[in-house]
């Protein structure tokens, strides 16, 4: 199918994105990648009169990769954010997490900062926004502001972004050293979305744990993240009882059932996919002692 | 809701295949509609208008992407290829029909990479540019290389010996072009 008509705006800096939503608000739409967004208007589930197409404006199209965090304007697109090795040193997860996005033809347009402002809790970077305790940094006709992820997800595909914001950028915080972190999903097909998927950060002091944390893809309603430093901190991560982890996992997690899985085969899957994540984690934690670099 | 009558329309021009086009279309014309309906050029396929399987893939300034997940409006100055653009690559080279064709041109040729054709175009593009990454995959590479495109013919198994067989004629003609100028 085809999309309905609109009027496309195609303002060249934040400023001018910013008047043109103020004018077009709830009718309006931003296009940044458009590898959620057309799909969704070729369909015709929905048909904005206008789109502001956010590909020509300068300046957000940068990786800063600082002391504290990586930062990634509105227009990187994953594969740029995949590839950055500055990005990949100060935070690997980032990568771990991004080559299980969609497949490269569609990580090549798609941007990182769109797929957090699309909020599928099925995507993998919300998940990730949500487990480094990152934040988005908005603008709007009421001035700039600043959203940490706890307060951004706010219910499946909603997020705290007023409909004449701009998500500018997102800031993803490096972790405490002694971190180290997995990734591991469970797809159809490599690229399609997860049945199930976690993401594990773990810290590891003077050979014991003292911080375990995890996120989830496909398997909760909205990103959240899942603190286990009460399961298995104060263990050294060869003896953690991580059967308890995974058991907390399961009990965390809501996940619902379609045609490719059950919700009983979902939770399953995130359970013993927790349990190898955490575990992973713990384990190179404990080999690169102090180091954040892993 | 914009009134249909009075859509607006918008001048784009986009590189293809070495060439500026330039077509007058509205707003929501799709890049693959554009290069199919526009400027007739039908070598790009459509099959599911939402990205799932990759039929429609072109080359936006090299690297491959959804054309039916673009709109021409934004393709504005870029650079596209598509399938008819592979024979003009440099290491094109004519064929037993008199077409040139490039190293994965001839190998899905040779290695029977194609049943019906339909999912071909958007094949061709994607091991294209995948093969200027890794010259030389792996038979598990070649299979992850091609998971984004679906083949309703299901060739699969001839689809990656032709990846790989592509690899070998790229090399082979890389090595050609470098004897050549040397
Ligand atoms: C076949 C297919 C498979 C996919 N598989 C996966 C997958 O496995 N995992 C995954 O995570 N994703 C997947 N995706 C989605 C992909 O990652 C998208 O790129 C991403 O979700 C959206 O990013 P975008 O830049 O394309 O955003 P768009 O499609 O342009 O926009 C998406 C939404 O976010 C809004 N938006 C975009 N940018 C901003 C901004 N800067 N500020 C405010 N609002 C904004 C838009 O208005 C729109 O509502 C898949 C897509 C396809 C087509
Ligand atoms: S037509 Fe574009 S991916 Fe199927
Ligand atoms: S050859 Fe027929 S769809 Fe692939």
């Amino acid at each position: 199918m085809k999309p309905a008509p609109f009027v496309h705006h195609a303002p060249r800096s934040v400023e001018e994105a910013v008047s043109v939503l103020a004018q077009v608000g709830h009718d309006g739409k931003i296009l940044a990648g458009g590898q959620s967004l057309i799909p969704v208007l070729n369909m015709r589930l929905a048909s904005p009169a206008h789109l502001v197409d956010i590909n020509r404006v300068t300046g957000i199209d940068q990786v800063e990769v600082g002391d504290d965090a990586v930062r990634v304007g509105a227009l990187v697109r994953h594969a740029e954010l995949e590839y950055h090795e500055g990005a990949y040193a100060a935070l690997p997860l980032l990568r771990q997490a991004l080559v299980n996005v969609a497949h490269p033809a569609i990580r090549n347009r798609g941007t990182t900062v769109g797929s957090i402002a699309h909020a599928d809790a099925a995507g993998e970077m919300p998940a990730i926004l949500a487990l480094t305790g990152g934040v988005v940094e908005a603008t709007g006709p009421r001035g700039a502001r600043e959203i940490a992820a706890v307060d951004f997800f706010q219910g499946p595909l909603e997020t705290s972004l007023a409909e004449d914001e701009l998500a500018v950028a997102v800031r993803f915080p490096r972790f405490a050293p002694g971190t180290a972190t997995a990734f591991a999903e469970s797809a159809r097909r490599h690229g399609d979305y997860a049945l199930a998927g976690v993401a594990a950060a773990v810290t590891v002091r003077d050979g014991v744990i003292t911080d375990a944390r995890s996120s989830f893809v496909s398997v909760t309603d909205v990103p959240s993240v899942l603190d286990l430093t009460d399961v298995v901190g104060g263990s050294e991560p060869g003896t953690a009882d991580w059967a308890a982890a995974a058991e907390a996992v399961r009990a965390h997690v809501e996940p619902e059932a379609d045609i490719h899985a059950t919700a009983d085969y979902r939770r399953m899957l995130a359970g013993e996919l927790a349990r190898r994540v955490l575990c992973q984690a713990a384990e190179n934690a404990a080999t690169t002692k102090g180091s954040s670099d892993r | 809701m914009t009134d249909m009558t009075t859509e607006q329309v918008h001048d784009v021009t986009v590189n293809v295949n070495g060439v500026p086009r330039t077509a007058t279309v509205p707003a929501r014309r799709l890049l693959s509609d554009f290069l199919r309906h526009d400027l007739e050029l039908t070598g790009t396929h459509v099959g599911c208008e939402h990205g799932v399987c990759g039929a429609c893939t072109v080359l936006l300034d090299g690297k491959p992407m959804r054309s039916c997940l673009m709109f021409a409006v934004t393709a504005q100055d870029h650079r596209i290829t598509t399938v008819e653009g592979l024979c003009d690559a440099p290491d094109a080279r004519p064929c037993a029909t008199g077409e040139r064709m490039n190293p994965a041109q001839q190998a899905f040729a040779e290695c029977h990479g194609l049943q019906c054709g339909f999912c071909t175009p958007g094949f061709l593009t994607t091991v294209t540019a995948y093969l200027e990454e890794n010259p030389s995959p792996s038979q598990e590479e070649a299979r992850e290389a091609i998971s984004g495109n679906l083949c309703r013919c299901t060739g699969y198994q001839n689809i990656v010996k032709s990846v790989l067989r592509a690899a070998e004629i790229r090399t082979e003609r890389l090595e050609e072009n470098a004897g050549e100028s040397a």
